[in-house]
């Protein structure tokens, strides 16, 4: 239990920490939301002094950094200059779109990772484990982008696949199962490849784990005891290996707001990724700030989650700690 | 005091090993020949001791009855005979139900024979469960007491316990317990009592004397210290580089060795524990060199490089074992062959 | 006889676990005072968890005991800054038991020994060379094997590089901590041989760690039996093994397995 409180002391430090250093990055950056309207003959110098004292960025730095904490608890995260609306609703529409994506990609790319992991670490240096090597550091090697930008261009060319978007023209017009269907059929690409970019990694650890558990003594000793070959792999076997992949799994789950980024953009899908590269272009402080913030959040807790499930899953942790 | 056993002639055996072959392959692509022409008799109800050193193929002669041996070994010939079947022939699905119901196996090094995540209960119930059927609460009393018989005190707080939690001789009785749980005929037992003090090696070793009487087993003690066999077998194997060097009767193998290896390693222990102040810190009369090379296939005796009585006949082929008397039997030209 | 170690009163405690709630102290060491002379063997013996392992890490500067002295060539060691331990360190030196975890095995035989002289800071490289064969040839390692690596050797010849590591700084103490208990009982036997002319040879003096009664009573001039954190009987070897007042060491010398318990042709119950 003391484990725990420790990490989680650790993950709160961590996020007043992020915030910090983000909202320090992001004001000490060169330039500022009203630079380019200044740099407009229109608008006369007098009106832009008068919206920056209104945005109150003429304010010392340690106030503003006061000022937007004590917002930040209160729920709301600043204002977008941009699109002129607060930040906060903002956010939750666009992190919501993302997490449509990475959440179905995540899983897709476990559930398949699982598997292949083990197939690959059961018929090791034979024929189907080769065959997966292969597979997976050909995907290793294409870049992200090119991965994304080829899947487009896949989707382009044959009609298979919307290209790119979140929904059709006439979206609003569509039945709620309509619409439904739409959705999904556009998150289809973008799935596609963000499964594509982080399976060979998830492979390859499942891998790695698996193998080194069935060369363990433990398990020789179990099928010296004559229990049965499925048992001794899911009982055992898994269960043994499950460390090293519980804290993928966290990382997985902390890269569910950040991982997404590239491919949002390349397809056109309105979830936080182009909305991060949009506000940091046009100096958006807030929305910046707010959606790094956002992303760090998830980061902390999926590493908080998967300091979690290793503490349930290892008993060794937990007794060690305890004793201690 | 009981009296040891001696083996009826007419008895059938509970186990029979005949030309036992085994070779690893390395993963450069070397053979090395482990087990070379291995074959013994284990008796109902007898303990044999087998003696090996590094390099002697014990472990994997332990490893190979059951056909454990890891993915670089092969047994390529032999038969090991065991309540009317040939193991080496039989079906995988033979095979799993021999395995930890009529031959037990308790390996070396029980810190890392189990299994880190599981309560040692729950690792005992396993081995019940992979035999017999029983619904859970019988599973559980039969791990209970099965604790009860390795742990003098607090079997239930053992059972809950993770194997980190334990020592290294409590680790060991977990071990045994999982050896004695579906009432096997044979048990191995392959360095039971390495790295544990010799008050806990004391315990062990009668715990083993006591199991043994109380369910009639069979055992197969493998060990490199021959002191750990006096007291507690029957009969001693001698094993050097894959072959049966000496076989016979514990007193007659450990007090009037006959094959020049087993001499020479008894002689290169210390005679006593209170040695008289000219004996003390003296020169030990060590066998010269070092244990063989597995990889090289030689013709002779695989001893002779190192052995004191060597002939010229030990280079040219392997001795086959010679009848010392009615009960034991030597590997060496030395007593003919 | 001069007295080449001594140590009084030694205490070490650690401070445990934090529970919340308690404070949980280990007593590792309870007034241990014992001496060794020059030139001689002093075996420890004990069950595990007596406290043979700190004492060593005590001696060997590794750990600082938490009262107590020790006195090493005539000088108080144990209380002093770390700095100036670093002058007596190399005149202590450990011997562990298992040799594949203290040497690194991807390292030549070569490696391992020119190592220590490396960190010490001494010689050129044709020197260290030179030395280190030296060694090697002194604990009997051939010298083609000289830059094969260290998984390449079999136990015995590892406990060997141990050894010739141990002797590249010329101490005066070795603290073998249970440093023939992983090999086989023939390989004992030529490691035995192999301290004994060392130790006429280069003088050395040993600190034996060991629960091998049998060996103790070979290679040890005295023999010293804990129990719990204290040391409970001291004497001369034959003394303490023929005739011994303490029930911890009646109970060690019963348990330890002969080889005539076979004459009876009987199996002892």
């Amino acid at each position: 239990m003391r484990y725990l409180l420790h990490r989680l002391t650790q993950a709160v430090f961590l996020l007043i920490g992020a915030s910090l250093l983000t909202f320090l990055f992001s004001t000490l950056a060169p330039g500022n939301y009203f630079d380019e309207m200044r740099l407009n003959p229109q608008i006369s110098p007098e009106t832009v002094t008068a919206l920056r004292a209104q945005y109150q960025l003429d304010r010392p730095l340690p106030v503003r950094y006061a000022r937007w904490v004590r917002s930040l608890l209160r729920g709301e995260m600043g204002f977008s200059f941009s699109y002129n609306t607060p930040v906060a609703p903002l956010l939750w529409v666009r992190a919501r779109n993302t997490l449509l994506l990475t959440v179905f990609a995540t899983l897709f790319a476990w559930a398949l990772a699982l598997p292949l992991g083990i197939w690959s670490a059961t018929t090791l240096g034979r024929a189907p484990d080769r065959a997966l090597s292969w597979a997976t550091a050909a995907l290793l090697v294409i870049p992200d982008l090119v991965l994304a930008l080829g899947l487009l261009i896949l989707a382009v060319r044959s009609g298979w696949f919307p290209t790119g978007g979140m929904a059709s023209v006439g979206f609003e017009n569509f039945s709620r199962f309509q619409q439904f269907r739409d959705v999904a059929s556009h998150m289809e690409l973008p799935v596609i490849a963000l499964v594509l970019s982080a399976l060979p990694i998830l492979v390859r650890h499942v891998r790695a784990a698996v193998a080194e558990v069935l060369e363990a003594p433990f398990l020789r000793t179990a099928a010296s005891h004559g229990i049965r070959r499925s048992r001794l792999l899911y009982r055992y076997a898994l269960r043994a290996a499950a460390n090293p992949l519980i804290s993928l799994f966290g990382f997985s789950v902390g890269a569910l707001l950040s991982g997404s980024l590239l491919v949002e953009v390349v397809m056109s899908w309105p979830g936080l990724g182009p909305l991060l590269l949009e506000a940091i272009l046009a100096r958006d402080l807030y929305v910046v700030i707010g959606g790094v913030l956002f992303s760090t959040m998830f980061l902390v807790l999926g590493n908080f989650l998967a300091d979690l499930l290793v503490y349930w899953a290892d008993p060794r942790i937990r007794t060690r700690t305890a004793a201690q | 005091m009981e009296r040891r056993l001696a083996p009826h002639p007419d008895m059938t055996p509970l186990l029979q090993v005949q030309d036992l072959h085994v070779a690893y392959t390395s993963r450069a692509g070397k053979k090395s020949l482990a087990l070379a022409g291995v074959s013994f008799d284990v008796h109902p109800g007898e303990t044999l001791g087998v003696l090996g050193e590094s390099g002697s193929g014990k472990s994997t002669l332990a490893a190979s009855l059951l056909r454990l041996l890891p993915k670089n070994g092969k047994i390529q010939k032999g038969v090991v005979q065991f309540e009317g079947q040939d193991l080496l022939q039989a079906e995988p699905r033979t095979l799993q139900r021999i395995r930890g119901a009529r031959i037990a196996l308790i390996c070396q090094e029980p810190s890392l024979a189990l299994h880190p995540m599981l309560r040692v209960g729950e690792q005992i119930s396993d081995v019940l469960a992979a035999h017999e059927s029983l619904y859970r609460g019988a599973l559980r009393q039969k791990t209970l007491q099965l604790l009860a018989e390795v742990f003098p005190e607090d079997p239930a707080r053992i059972a809950e316990s993770y194997p980190h939690q334990l020592s290294g001789g409590q680790q060991q009785r977990v071990l045994i317990a999982q050896a004695i749980a579906c009432g096997p005929a044979l048990i191995v037992a392959d360095e039971p009592t390495a790295f544990l003090d010799p008050t806990t090696q004391q315990d062990i070793l009668g715990l083993f004397r006591t199991l043994r009487k109380k369910f009639d087993l069979s055992l197969v003690l493998i060990t490199h210290n021959p002191a750990l066999l006096a007291g507690l077998a029957d009969r001693v194997l001698v094993l050097y580089a894959g072959r049966v060097a000496e076989i016979g009767p514990t007193e007659k193998v450990l007090m009037l060795p006959h094959h020049p290896y087993t001499r020479a390693l008894l002689r290169s222990m210390p005679a006593r524990l209170d040695e008289p102040a000219k004996e003390r810190k003296s020169r030990l009369p060590v066998i010269p060199g070092e244990a063989m090379d597995l990889e090289v296939f030689a013709d002779g005796c695989r001893f002779e490089t190192r052995c004191a009585d060597r002939m010229d006949l030990c280079t040219k082929r392997e001795p086959a074992a010679v009848a010392v008397d009615e009960t034991h039997a030597v590997s060496c030209f030395k007593y003919g062959g | 006889m001069e007295e080449l170690l001594k140590v009084e009163n030694l205490e070490k405690h650690y401070q445990g676990a934090r529970v919340p709630g308690t404070k949980k102290e280990v007593t590792a060491l309870r007034g241990v005072s014992f001496s060794i002379c020059a030139r001689s063997t002093l075996a420890l013996v004990g069950e595990s968890g007596s406290g043979k392992s700190t004492l060593a890490l005590c001696i060997a500067c590794l750990e600082r005991p938490t009262s107590g002295s020790i006195i090493f060539r005539g000088e108080e060691i144990a209380a002093r800054p770390e700095e100036e331990q670093r002058g007596v360190r190399p005149k202590i030196q450990l011997v562990f038991q298992d040799p594949a975890r203290s040497l690194n095995p991807r390292f030549s035989a070569l490696e391992i020994v020119t190592e220590p002289l490396l960190v010490q800071g001494r010689s050129n490289k044709r020197e260290r060379e030179d030395k280190a064969r030296a060694l090697l040839a002194q604990v009997g390692i051939p010298q083609q094997k000289a830059l094969h690596k260290a998984d390449e050797f079999s136990g015995g010849q590892r406990q060997r590089l141990a050894i010739a590591r141990a002797l590249a700084l010329e101490p005066k103490l070795l603290i073998l901590d249970e440093a023939l208990s992983a090999l086989d009982c023939s390989v004992q036997a030529q490691i035995s041989n192999l301290l004994l002319e060392l130790q006429s040879l280069l003088g050395l003096t040993y600190l034996f760690i060991t629960h091998d009664l049998a060996m103790a009573g070979h290679l040890a001039d005295e023999i010293a039996v804990m129990e719990q954190g204290k040391i409970v009987e001291l004497g001369p070897v034959e003394k303490v093994l023929r005739s011994p007042e303490q029930k911890v060491t009646q109970r060690l010398i019963m348990a330890t397995p002969r080889l005539t318990d076979a004459a009876d042709g009987l199996v002892v119950a």
